[in-house]
C-alpha cells in the first residue's frame, strides 16, 4: 500500500525564529549610494535546513520510486554510475574560460559525444550547446531561417508546417524564430495527412517540423513521401527527436532525409530530469545545414581538441558557454555503457513494453482513437471518453487514482486532438512485471469507476496533499507567487 | 546488455510476443519503409562495463587542469564559489533529481514547495515581486527579458550596455534577430568603466528597453542607476538589470532603483563550475499584471487542496506557456533548470541573510586586497578602470605583452584571468581577474609574486 509522507512542513521563512535583519557594513572603496540595507533571506541552522529539504524530498515522486510512464517525457531509470562520474573534481572545478590546453579531457569527451550523436541520427554534425529540447528546436528553426535569409526569400517563405499532434514546443519555437505556423491535421490513422500536406506546401513553405514516431507513438509510414513533398516545395525538414528512443539503431532521421534533428538527452540517453531540468538538447544537421549550427562546435585537428567559433554562417550563440556539460557527460557515459547493440535493444525494449502494456489494457474502457491496429512504438494514446460519458469520470480522475497506487500518471489531455487522452510510455527500463502491474492497476481503476465513480473522483487519498485547488492557484484574487504575499494577507 | 536491464527467459518473451500478437520484435517495426531502415550497426565504440567506463572517464578527465591543481582567477560571468556539503546532500536526493516537471502536483509537493521558496528568495534578493522557477542561463534569461519588453512595449529599439558580458550580448542578438528590431550598444566611459550616461541619453529615444549589468563585465559597480532608470523610463522603455546574485549580499537590489526585470546567473548559488553548465537563469520582474502576463517560464503558486485546509503548491498561469498556448506562448521554454533552482534555494537557506552578507564582504575584501597588492608593481595599472568594483577588476599591463605574461604564468600553474582584448579590441593588454572566498590570502600573494617574476 502506497502512503506518501504528509509532513506539515512550513516555509523556510516560517521556520526562522529571529528577525531577518542584517548588520550594517562599511567598506573602503564601496560606493555609498549602493549599500544594501535590507535582506530577508531566513537565517537557519543547518540541521533545520536539512530536515526541511529531506522532508520535502519525501513528498516528491521520482522514477527511483516507481513507474513513471509520462508519454513523450521518457522517464526511464538513470544508471547510478553516471551520477558518480560527474562528481570528479576534474570536471566540477574546471572553468569554461580556461585555456583550451588545460581542458583537453573535457573537449575530447564533447568531441566524441558530438560524433556519436551525428552517427546515431545519420547526420553530419552536432552542436551540443542547447540546454533543452525546446532550446534545440529554437536553434533549428533559426538555422532554417538563416538558410532562407541567404536566398533572400524570408519575407515570403515564412510558413512552418506542424502537425496538430505535435508537442506545444514545436509551434512555440517556430513562432519565436519568426515563422507563421500552419497547422496540419492528422488523418484517421493518426498520421500526417499527405493530401492535406500537398495542399498547404508551396512557395511560402519554410519547412516542416515533425516528431517521429509521433505523439500517438505511431511511425509516419509515408515519411519518404512527406520529406520529398516538403523538399520539392523548397522547404527544410526538421525532426523533433523527443521520441527517438523508439528507433535507435533501427532507422536514422538523416537517412529519412531530414535536415535538422534535435535530441533530448534526458529522454533518449537517460540523464535524470531533475524535476524539470537541467536537460540537454543537442541539435544535429545534415550536410546542407551544418554550417548554420550554433557555435561553438568542438573540433579536433589530429593533435588537439578545440572550440570552433569561426563559422560565418552560424546562427551564433544561443546560450552562454558550451552547454549543460555534466548532463552531456552522463549521456556520453550511457552511450558508452550500451554500445550499438545496447542502444538498439533500448528501443526494442521500449517498443515491446509499450505494445505489451497496450495489449493488456481492457479495451472496453481504454479506447484507441487513432491507429488501433498499427504497431505502436515507444508510447501509445488511449481515450477514456466513454468512461466520462457513462460515469462522469475524467482522464484527470484516472490519473489521480493512479497516484494512490504508488505509480505516476501518464501524460493526460495530450495530444490535444484526442478527447480525455492518456498518453502512456512505460520506457525500456521497466520490466514486464512492472508493465503487467501498471496494466492491472489501470484496469482496476476503470472497474472502480463503474462500481464507485465517487471514489475515483475523490482521489488521490494517499499523496501528501489531496487534489489541488488549481482554480484558486491561478485566480487573480487568490494567486500567491511569493511568500511576501503571505505577510500582507 | 548493461545490468540495469532485466534479462528474460525465452519463455517469458514468447508469452509477451504472443499477447501482443506478433512473431518477433521486428514485426513491430514493419511500418518503417525498408528503403530507409538502417541495414548495419551504428558505428560507435563497443560497450564498456561499468567499472571500465568509470576508470576510462577518470583517465580522460585527468587531462584537465582544475582548481585543485592550479590557481585560477577566472570569473567573467561565472565566478567560482564554494558549495557547502549540505547543498550537495539535498540535490542528490533521488526523489528530486529523478522526477519530471511536476505535472501531478499532489505527488510532487516537495519540488513545488522548494521552487516556490526559490522564487520567494529570488524576489527578496532582487527586490522584484514575481520570479519564475528558472531559465536556462543568464544569457538566455537576458534575451528572453528583452523579447518580453518588446511584447509589453511594442516593437522598437533595444539598448544594451557595451560593458555587459560579451556572451550575453551575442545571445541577445541571436534571440532578437527574428524580431528585426534595432539593437544598439550604449558606450562605457573609458575612465571609470561605467555606462556612459550621455551616450544613453543620445540613444534613448524610442527605446523599448535598456539592458545593463551590475556589476558590469569589468567588475565595476554601476552607481548612476537612478539616472539610467529615469532615462529609459522617460523614453517609455523597461529597465532590465543583470546581476551576480552573491553581490546582492551588499549591493542594493535593482528593485530599489527602478528595475522592471532582473536577470542573472544562479549557477554560483550552490552549483559547481562544471565547465559552464548546468547553469541557472534567474528571471524576476515587477508585479504589474501587464508584465506578469508576458513572463516566460514556469511559475509556481501557493494554494490549498480542495478541502481548503491543507496548503499546497502547483504550477500557475500556464496559459502563457507552450503546452497550452502553442504558437501564441510567451516562450517555448519547457525543460528548464529546476534542480539548479533547488540547489540555489538550499544554498541561500544554508547561508541566510547573514551568511550571504558575510560572503559578499569577504569576496569584496579579497578582491580589494589583491588590487592593493598589484598597485605596487611597475607597469601594472590596478585597477585599470577607476570605478568601484566588487569581486573582479581589470589590470593593465603597460608596454607588456599580456599573452606572454599569461603563458608564463600558466607554466607556473596559474590561470591569471580573462584577457579582455579578445572581446574588446581597444582594451589591449587588459586582464580581468576574479577573487572569491575560494582564494586564500596566500593564493593572492603567490599570484602577485608570480606576476612580478614573469614580468622582470
Amino acid at each position: 500500500m502506497f502512503r506518501q509522507a504528509r509532513w506539515t512542513e512550513p516555509l523556510l521563512k516560517e521556520l526562522s525564529e529571529e528577525e531577518n535583519g542584517i548588520e550594517t557594513f562599511k567598506l573602503k572603496g564601496f560606493p555609498e549610494n549602493m549599500v544594501r540595507d535590507k535582506l530577508n533571506i531566513p537565517n537557519l541552522p543547518e540541521t533545520r535546513v536539512i530536515r526541511h529539504f529531506i522532508r520535502l524530498s519525501q513528498m516528491n515522486f521520482g522514477v527511483d520510486l516507481g513507474t513513471y510512464p509520462l508519454g513523450s517525457c521518457t522517464m526511464k531509470y538513470n544508471p547510478k554510475v553516471c551520477e558518480r562520474i560527474v562528481l570528479n573534481p576534474k570536471l566540477r572545478m574546471v572553468h569554461p574560460l580556461q585555456p583550451q590546453e588545460t581542458c583537453q579531457g573535457m573537449l575530447q569527451i564533447l568531441y566524441e559525444l558530438s560524433n556519436y550523436l551525428a552517427e546515431i541520427t545519420g547526420t553530419c554534425r552536432a552542436s551540443l550547446v542547447p540546454a533543452a529540447g525546446a532550446h534545440g528546436e529554437f536553434a533549428g528553426a533559426l538555422m532554417i531561417r538563416a538558410a532562407i535569409k541567404e536566398t533572400g526569400e524570408i519575407k515570403t517563405r515564412n510558413e512552418m508546417i506542424i502537425p496538430d499532434s505535435a508537442h506545444g514546443t514545436n509551434p512555440a519555437s517556430a513562432a519565436m524564430a519568426g515563422f507563421k505556423v500552419v497547422k496540419l491535421p492528422s488523418n484517421q490513422d493518426g498520421l500526417v495527412d499527405v493530401e492535406a500536406l500537398k495542399s498547404v506546401v508551396g512557395k511560402s513553405t519554410a519547412g516542416i517540423m515533425l516528431t517521429v514516431p509521433n505523439t500517438f507513438g505511431l511511425f509516419e509510414k509515408n515519411i519518404v513521401e512527406i520529406v520529398k513533398i516538403v523538399k520539392e516545395a523548397g522547404g527544410y525538414t526538421y525532426y523533433d527527436g523527443a521520441n527517438l528512443n523508439a528507433l535507435l539503431g533501427k532507422v536514422r532521421p538523416g537517412d529519412m532525409g531530414f535536415d535538422i534533428v534535435h535530441l533530448n538527452l534526458h529522454k533518449t540517453f537517460a540523464t535524470p530530469h531533475g524535476g524539470g531540468g537541467p536537460g540537454a538538447g543537442p541539435v544535429c544537421a545534415s550536410k546542407r545545414m551544418e554550417e548554420y549550427l550554433p557555435v561553438p562546435l568542438v573540433e579536433y585537428d589530429g593533435s588537439r581538441y578545440f572550440l570552433e567559433y569561426g563559422r560565418p554562417k552560424s546562427i551564433g550563440l544561443v546560450r552562454g558557454f558550451y552547454g549543460n556539460i555534466s548532463v552531456l557527460i552522463r549521456a556520453y557515459a550511457y552511450i558508452r555503457l550500451l554500445g550499438a547493440d545496447g542502444l538498439r535493444e533500448v528501443s526494442e525494449r521500449a517498443v515491446l513494453n509499450s505494445n505489451y502494456l497496450f495489449s493488456l489494457l481492457d479495451k472496453r474502457f481504454y479506447e484507441t482513437p487513432y491507429g488501433a491496429n498499427a504497431p505502436k512504438k515507444h508510447e501509445f494514446v488511449v481515450s477514456v471518453g466513454k468512461v466520462l460519458r457513462e460515469k462522469d469520470v475524467t482522464a484527470r480522475d484516472i490519473a489521480k487514482a493512479l497516484l494512490d497506487y504508488g505509480v505516476h500518471a501518464p501524460t493526460i489531455y495530450f495530444p490535444l486532438i484526442v478527447q480525455e487522452a492518456l498518453m502512456i510510455e512505460p520506457t525500456e527500463t521497466e520490466g514486464f512485471e512492472e508493465v503487467e502491474e501498471y496494466a492491472r492497476i489501470l484496469n482496476e481503476i476503470a472497474y472502480r469507476a463503474y462500481e464507485n465513480p465517487e471514489w475515483v473522483k475523490g482521489t488521490p487519498y494517499n499523496t501528501s496533499v489531496g487534489r489541488v485547488d488549481e482554480v484558486k492557484a491561478s485566480h487573480p484574487r487568490t494567486i500567491c507567487l511569493n511568500w511576501r504575499r503571505l505577510e500582507k494577507a | 546488455m548493461a545490468n540495469f536491464y532485466k534479462n528474460y527467459s525465452r519463455k517469458k518473451l514468447d508469452k509477451v510476443l504472443e499477447k501482443i500478437g506478433v512473431k518477433d520484435v521486428e514485426e513491430l517495426y514493419s511500418d518503417i519503409p525498408d528503403e530507409v531502415k538502417l541495414k548495419r550497426e551504428i558505428s560507435i565504440p563497443s560497450p564498456l562495463t561499468e567499472k571500465d567506463l568509470e576508470f576510462y572517464l577518470k583517465s580522460v578527465l585527468e587531462k584537465n587542469m582544475s582548481y585543485d591543481d592550479a590557481l585560477v582567477f577566472l570569473g567573467a560571468g561565472l565566478p567560482p564559489h564554494y558549495v557547502p556539503a549540505a547543498v550537495e546532500e539535498i540535490v542528490s536526493r533521488n526523489e528530486f533529481y529523478t522526477a519530471y516537471t511536476p505535472y501531478q502536483p499532489e505527488i510532487s509537493q516537495g519540488m513545488l514547495q522548494a521552487l516556490f521558496e526559490y522564487q520567494s528568495m529570488i524576489c527578496d534578493l532582487t527586490g522584484m515581486d514575481v520570479a519564475n522557477s528558472s531559465m536556462y542561463d543568464w544569457a538566455t534569461a537576458a534575451a528572453e527579458a528583452l523579447r518580453m519588453a518588446l511584447r509589453v512595449k511594442g516593437r522598437g529599439r533595444i539598448l544594451v550596455g557595451e560593458n555587459v558580458g560579451p556572451e550575453r550580448k551575442n545571445v541577445i542578438r541571436t534571440y532578437l534577430e527574428p524580431l528585426e528590431c534595432e539593437v544598439l550598444e550604449v558606450k562605457f566611459d573609458d575612465e571609470s568603466g561605467r555606462l556612459d550616461l550621455e551616450d544613453l541619453k543620445d540613444k534613448a529615444q524610442n527605446a523599448r528597453a535598456l539592458y545593463v549589468e551590475n556589476p558590469n563585465f569589468f567588475g565595476v559597480i554601476e552607481k548612476d542607476v537612478e539616472s539610467m532608470s529615469e532615462i529609459i523610463h522617460d523614453s517609455g522603455g523597461l529597465f532590465v538589470v543583470g546581476v551576480d546574485p552573491i553581490s546582492l549580499g551588499i549591493i542594493r537590489p535593482p528593485g530599489d532603483y527602478g528595475a522592471d526585470i532582473v536577470v542573472g546567473e544562479g549557477q554560483s548559488l550552490g552549483g559547481w563550475l562544471n565547465f559552464g553548465g548546468p547553469s541557472l537563469g534567474i528571471f524576476a520582474c515587477k508585479g504589474e499584471a501587464s508584465l506578469v502576463r508576458q513572463m516566460p517560464g514556469r511559475i509556481i503558486g501557493m494554494t490549498t487542496d480542495l478541502s481548503g485546509e491543507r496548503r499546497a503548491f502547483t504550477m500557475v498561469l500556464q496559459t502563457r506557456e507552450q503546452h497550452i498556448r502553442r504558437e501564441q506562448a510567451t516562450s517555448n521554454i519547457c525543460t528548464n533548470e529546476a534542480l539548479m533552482a533547488v540547489a540555489a534555494t538550499a544554498y541561500l537557506s544554508i547561508l541566510g541573510s547573514k551568511g550571504l552578507r558575510r560572503l559578499a564582504i569577504e569576496v569584496f575584501e579579497r578582491a580589494h586586497y589583491a588590487c592593493e597588492r598589484f598597485k605596487g608593481i611597475d607597469n601594472v595599472i590596478a585597477p585599470y578602470f577607476s570605478g568601484e568594483f566588487f569581486q573582479e577588476f581589470t589590470l593593465k599591463f603597460v608596454g607588456k605583452d599580456l599573452k606572454e605574461i599569461f603563458r608564463r604564468l600558466l607554466e607556473k600553474r596559474i590561470i591569471a584571468g580573462f584577457m579582455v582584448e579578445k572581446c574588446f579590441p581597444k582594451l589591449e593588454n587588459v586582464l580581468l581577474s576574479c577573487f572569491t572566498e575560494i582564494h586564500s590570502v596566500g593564493d593572492v600573494e603567490r599570484f602577485v609574486q608570480s606576476v612580478k617574476e614573469v614580468m622582470f
